[in-house]
């Protein structure tokens, strides 16, 4: 077993909603990813998948629970400043929407090399030009694309750009919050090959947030399931999708579309009651590696 | 047979300080009563203006160039402005992606479909088109209509703002439904409540739909037809079982392939090399050979007609001539499981 990079304990965040109303967007989650794994974060809208990577982004302060980062736990103030830089390279984010997430302003070689000239890194290959040259050859884009802006890219490329500047920084860890989730098709099937490549090249730790089940089933090592804020499933991605054991993983499983008329037509959903879940409880192993939400009742 | 829309040799360019746009290109398509006619293909390669130019709402700069759409008789290129608004509604309404930025953040629900219902119908009483809507809520599965007629958009989850869009454009019973990718915006677990509330509405109002979007798997569940589009020209049309079972063209073959679905476990997936080509200037011939690796002399020289391969089943691609050589396609029809 290798080491674990990132350590989420029983992390929580509530948001508060007018006066009475408090949301608890993240609910005792916790995880842990190895150095150099895929691991999937799937879950319907509004499950609090991206409230966790922002979390473990440090964007937002969590009410409760510990994150620690390479022994550093994150979510202490103290700590957090006393490793700054080491923080804020080596964890690298890629947002869902690449038209919003870039300047619109800023130039494609500057985008790129912003990180650079935030922490004062000289570029390992001469100029901050070069660099950026070079980074967006590894992500597929000929350098030709330098001296556009955003808005003259197509939506695959400036995502290929975003991924290009999360990369600049070498980091250890990437967390990709839907990152193909407004891609076409054939593009989405372009971006997740890229991804496959560069962590093979690369060897960070790739934390990948979707919610099309097919791409994670394709991608990811290891895939944990979020429902209301509760993580209520964690297994290896194709015990995961042979073998799922809460019944919201197998709600969501059979939601997954069959891109075949017959087999499609009739296929029937099944519905999961949101009534029937208890948030209560804790992860239990089953098996070696496939962790599931359980009641302590009926152990 | 009697068709509900007819859009024959449709070409609308757009003018940019760049020049001309040329979005859909000599188009063609039928629409027959009482189907789901779904369009594939990627983004920009003319679906939505398409869709668009059946309803009129171009933006300024655009121009239908040539063509007929004929829409239950009426010529919709000729119409003006006014005629258009007697017809949208009535004749036809249009489902959009979002349903956040569709809906008004500030109005109930309620008064929202009642605006659409009294803008048809000016003379209805209050308390008719009170029932109106309920009974367009119920249509849509919005339950505890009575209580949710005065909740706002931002009280209803993505599903059920999208079924709020549904009864908005089902309002006035028109006979085509316009669904510009209604479940993008959604869940995978929502998509197919909403795509099976499509087709139980269709079949129940007997309304024709047409389906645009990018997803093959909304395709395989909810259409009758589907038209694979690439850079403004239909490239393949044929009943759903004829495109997934025996596709014929190059792009709906790289289609297919490219869903994560099929993908064989550790292998890449498969992609389409290159990048859909520019509309500004459309290449010469068929607009799909630089991609194509089955690419013919001829397609750089010439743009392929359509060839007919069955009653219901077309594609442009000069592999189907008889002079082409055989291949065998890489794709033998879906075998999933």
């Amino acid at each position: 077993m290798s080491e674990i990079l990132l350590d989420v304990q029983e992390l929580t965040h509530c948001f508060r909603l007018g006066r009475n109303t408090v949301i608890r967007a993240v609910d005792h989650v916790s995880f842990q990813l190895r150095r150099g794994e895929i691991f999937g974060l799937v879950g319907e809208s509004g499950s609090g998948k991206s409230t966790v990577a922002r979390c473990i982004m440090s964007l937002i302060r969590p009410a409760a629970g510990k994150i620690r980062y390479l022994g550093v736990n994150i979510c202490d103030p103290g700590q957090f400043r006393a490793h700054r830089k080491l923080l804020q390279t080596s964890r690298q984010l890629i947002f869902q929407d690449s038209a919003a997430s870039l300047n619109p302003r800023m130039k494609v070689a500057d985008i790129i090399t912003e990180p650079m000239a935030i922490h004062h890194i000289r570029p390992p290959r001469g100029s901050l030009r070069q660099e950026a040259a070079f980074q967006l050859k590894c992500v597929g884009m000929d350098p030709s694309s330098l001296d556009r802006r955003p808005g003259e890219l197509s939506g695959g490329q400036r995502q290929r750009v975003a991924i290009a500047r999360a990369l600049s920084m070498g980091p250890e860890l990437l967390v990709a919050d839907e990152p193909i989730a407004s891609l076409d098709v054939s593009i989405q099937a372009q971006i997740i090959n890229l991804f496959q490549h560069l962590q093979r090249e690369h060897g960070f730790t790739f934390l990948f947030i979707a919610h099309d089940l097919a791409v994670v089933r394709h991608l990811c090592d290891r895939t944990g399931v979020m429902f209301q804020g509760r993580l209520v499933e964690i297994a290896p991605s194709k015990e995961l999708f042979d073998n799922p054991l809460h019944p919201y993983t197998r709600a969501l499983l059979s939601a997954i579309p069959i891109p075949d008329p017959r087999l499609e037509r009739a296929r029937v959903p099944q519905r999961f009651d949101p009534a029937q879940f208890c948030r209560e409880g804790l992860l239990r192993e089953v098996s070696p590696g496939h962790m599931v939400l359980r009641e302590e009742a009926d152990r | 047979m009697f068709e509900l829309l007819e859009v024959k040799n449709l070409s609308v360019s757009f003018h940019t300080p760049q020049g001309e746009v040329e979005a859909v290109r000599d188009l063609s398509l039928s629409l027959h009563p009482g189907e789901v006619l779904a369009i594939v293909g990627e983004s920009g390669c003319g679906k939505s203006v398409l869709c668009k130019s059946v309803m009129k709402l171009l933006p300024r700069n655009a121009r239908i160039k040539a063509g007929t759409i004929l829409a239950d008789g009426t010529d919709v290129t000729r119409c003006s402005q006014r005629d258009m608004e007697r017809l949208r509604g009535r004749l036809f309404s249009m489902v959009l992606q979002d349903p956040m930025t569709a809906l008004h953040p500030a109005m109930t629900i309620g008064a929202q479909i009642a605006e659409a219902v009294r803008a048809h119908q000016p003379r209805m009483t209050k308390m008719a088109v009170r029932r109106r809507v309920l009974e367009l809520m119920e249509l849509v599965g919005i339950d505890m209509a009575e209580e949710r007629y005065g909740h706002c958009p931002f009280e209803f989850s993505g599903g059920m703002r999208q079924r709020t869009v549904m009864a908005i454009a089902l309002a006035s019973s028109p006979k085509i439904l316009l669904a510009d990718e209604p479940t993008t915006a959604l869940d995978v677990t929502i998509q197919a409540q909403i795509l099976d509330l499509l087709r139980d509405i269709q079949a129940r109002l007997g309304t024709s739909a047409i389906l645009v979007t990018h997803d093959l798997g909304v395709v395989a569940r909810a259409a009758d037809r589907a038209a694979v589009m690439y850079a403004g020209k239909i490239v393949e049309i044929g009943t759903v079982e004829d495109i997934f079972y025996d596709p014929r063209h190059p792009y709906t073959w790289g289609l297919l392939r490219a869903l994560p679905a099929w993908a064989e476990e550790g292998q890449p997936l498969y992609t389409i090399p290159g990048m859909p080509p520019s509309l500004l200037h459309p290449p010469k011939g068929d607009a799909f050979a630089c991609r194509n690796e089955y690419a013919l002399a001829i397609d750089y020289q010439e743009a392929p007609p359509m060839f007919q391969l069955s009653d219901t089943h077309f594609a442009a691609t000069w592999l189907l001539d008889e002079r082409a050589p055989q291949i065998t396609p890489p794709w033998r029809g879906a075998s999933y499981e």
